[in-house]
């Protein structure tokens, strides 16, 4: 199908992106890489009145390092995130987890703050945010916030933005020595959405884990932490009694959907494989 | 209301300036303003890679972004690159190899193709076969395409053999 009309507009200053989204209200829509927008609009499951295009304000799409660390821009692709020496110095998980969205021509396009925004529940950003303790970066008429990650996602594709608020970076702090972190997710082909991803962060000494952060992504209806794993792999290398113990806690942790691609039974079962998996590689020399 | 937006680009290296609806994606501009009709619309909702095009050296789903956004861009397609020969390896490939059936995926497969081994020489069939998911095929079971691509991958400079 084709879109229903719209009005197009292209700001080229935040303080007008602004205006507009006023001027619209809920019938206006951003538009960043367009590659969930775009979709939605082909299928007339949204019919906004007009587009805001954001793709040219100026200063969103840049990676810097700075005093409160890694600073990736809103309008940064997924695949400039992929290749940046910056990101994979100073945000490994982030270099690892990029490949996994969608393929080429997808990351070519969609950006950080289109994947932030939108809150897929399958998707790899938002997990890696949380795991990294990251912060959103937002703004709106009248001043910026940030907030945590852990705070930002709410529930499926809800996330703590209010009307008239833009994106504008993910800002992920700077990452002490002897921490280490890994990213890996199952799907049935490449560049599907996970039927299970995890995101892990945590310090290892020694082969030991501790202060571990375990962010599953595609089982529950935003990043899910899980708190229950991580306390039975606290000060412990992920051995096999360490594994099964974890693996334990994970069934409360998590609350995976059955759908069409996989039941909740066999999300449960991927996520021990997973964490098992990452942890493993985690921990080696 | 005239909803329309004048826009100026590069296709296939020739200036082109029109006026566009705001919902017309980029590939229905170049098959019906254009009539570059070797970009494919299939799905429309980014799965398929059927419409996959070049803008300002990457590679994009041509149904995913509007018309609009290519506002000053450099835009290629399978015209273009077949006419400045850049492909023409690969296309002789899939042919001998018979990876071309009903020819409804071939140009985003070329497309996708030259981009894999672009960035990865040496790819072999796992990595071709992960760089081409998001491209469908109904017909020819992928495995020629594979094949093709391997073969040009390993005679192409900085290959494997
Ligand atoms: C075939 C296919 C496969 C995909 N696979 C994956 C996958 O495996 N994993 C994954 O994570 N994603 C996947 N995606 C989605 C892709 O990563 C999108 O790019 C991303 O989810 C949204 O980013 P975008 O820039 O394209 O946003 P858009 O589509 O432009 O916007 C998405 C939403 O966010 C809002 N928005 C955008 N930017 C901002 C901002 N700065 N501030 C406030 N609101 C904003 C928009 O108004 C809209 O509601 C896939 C997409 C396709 C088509
Ligand atoms: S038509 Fe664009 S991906 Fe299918
Ligand atoms: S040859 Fe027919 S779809 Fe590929």
């Amino acid at each position: 199908m084709k879109p229903a009309p719209f009005a197009y507009h292209r700001p080229g200053s935040l303080a007008e992106a602004f205006d507009l989204l006023d001027r619209y209200g809920s019938d206006g829509r951003i538009l960043a890489g367009g590659q969930s927008l775009v979709p939605v609009l082909n299928m007339r499951l949204a019919t906004p009145t007009a587009l805001i295009d954001i793709n040219r304000l100026p200063g969103l799409d840049g990676i810097g390092l700075g005093p409160e660390g890694l600073v990736i821009g809103a309008l940064c692709r997924h695949a400039a995130v992929e290749g940046s020496p910056l990101v994979a110095r100073h945000a490994p998980l982030l270099a690892q987890a990029m490949p996994h969205v969608g393929h080429l021509a997808i990351r070519t396009r969609g950006t950080v703050g289109g994947s932030i925004a939108l809150a897929d529940p399958a998707a790899e950003l938002p997990a890696c945010l949380v795991a990294l303790d990251a912060t959103v970066r937002a703004s709106r008429r009248g001043g910026a916030r940030d907030i945590p990650a852990a705070r930002f996602f709410r529930g499926i594709y809800t996330t703590a933005l209010e009307p008239g608020e833009v994106v504008t970076a993910a800002v992920i702090p700077p990452i002490a020595p002897g921490w280490r972190s890994r990213f890996d997710e199952l799907v049935r082909r490449a560049g599907d959405y996970a039927l299970v991803g995890l995101a892990a962060h945590g310090r290892v000494a020694d082969g030991a884990l501790a202060e571990l952060r375990l962010v599953f992504t595609g089982v529950g209806p935003t990043p899910m932490r899980a708190a229950g794993a991580e306390a039975a792999l606290a000060g412990r290398r992920p051995d096999p009694q360490a594994l099964a113990a974890a693996g334990r806690a994970l069934d409360a942790d998590l609350d995976p959907p059955g759908d069409v691609h996989a039941s909740a039974a066999l999300r449960r079962h991927l996520a021990r494989v997973l964490l098992a998996r990452v942890l493993t590689r985690m921990t080696e020399n | 209301m005239d909803l329309t937006v004048e826009i100026a680009l590069t296709v296939n290296g020739a200036a082109v300036r029109r006026r566009v609806e705001p919902r017309q994606n980029l590939v229905d501009f170049l098959r019906q303003e254009l009539e570059l009709t070797g970009s494919h619309v299939g799905c429309e909702h980014g799965a398929c890679g059927a419409c996959t095009v070049r803008m300002d050296g990457s590679l994009v789903r041509g149904c995913l972004v509007l018309a609009v956004q290519a506002d000053g861009a450099r835009v290629e397609t399978i015209e273009g690159v077949t006419a400045t020969g850049e492909i023409a390896d690969l296309q002789d490939a899939f042919a001998r190899e018979n990876a071309v059936q009903c020819g409804f995926c071939a140009s985003g497969m070329l497309l996708t193709s030259h981009e894999i081994l672009r960035r990865n020489p040496r790819a072999g069939e796992t990595e071709i076969r992960e760089g081409l998911s998001g491209n469908y095929c109904r017909c020819t079971g992928y495995h020629a395409i594979v094949e093709a691509v391997r073969k040009v991958g390993a005679a192409r400079p900085g290959g494997q053999s």
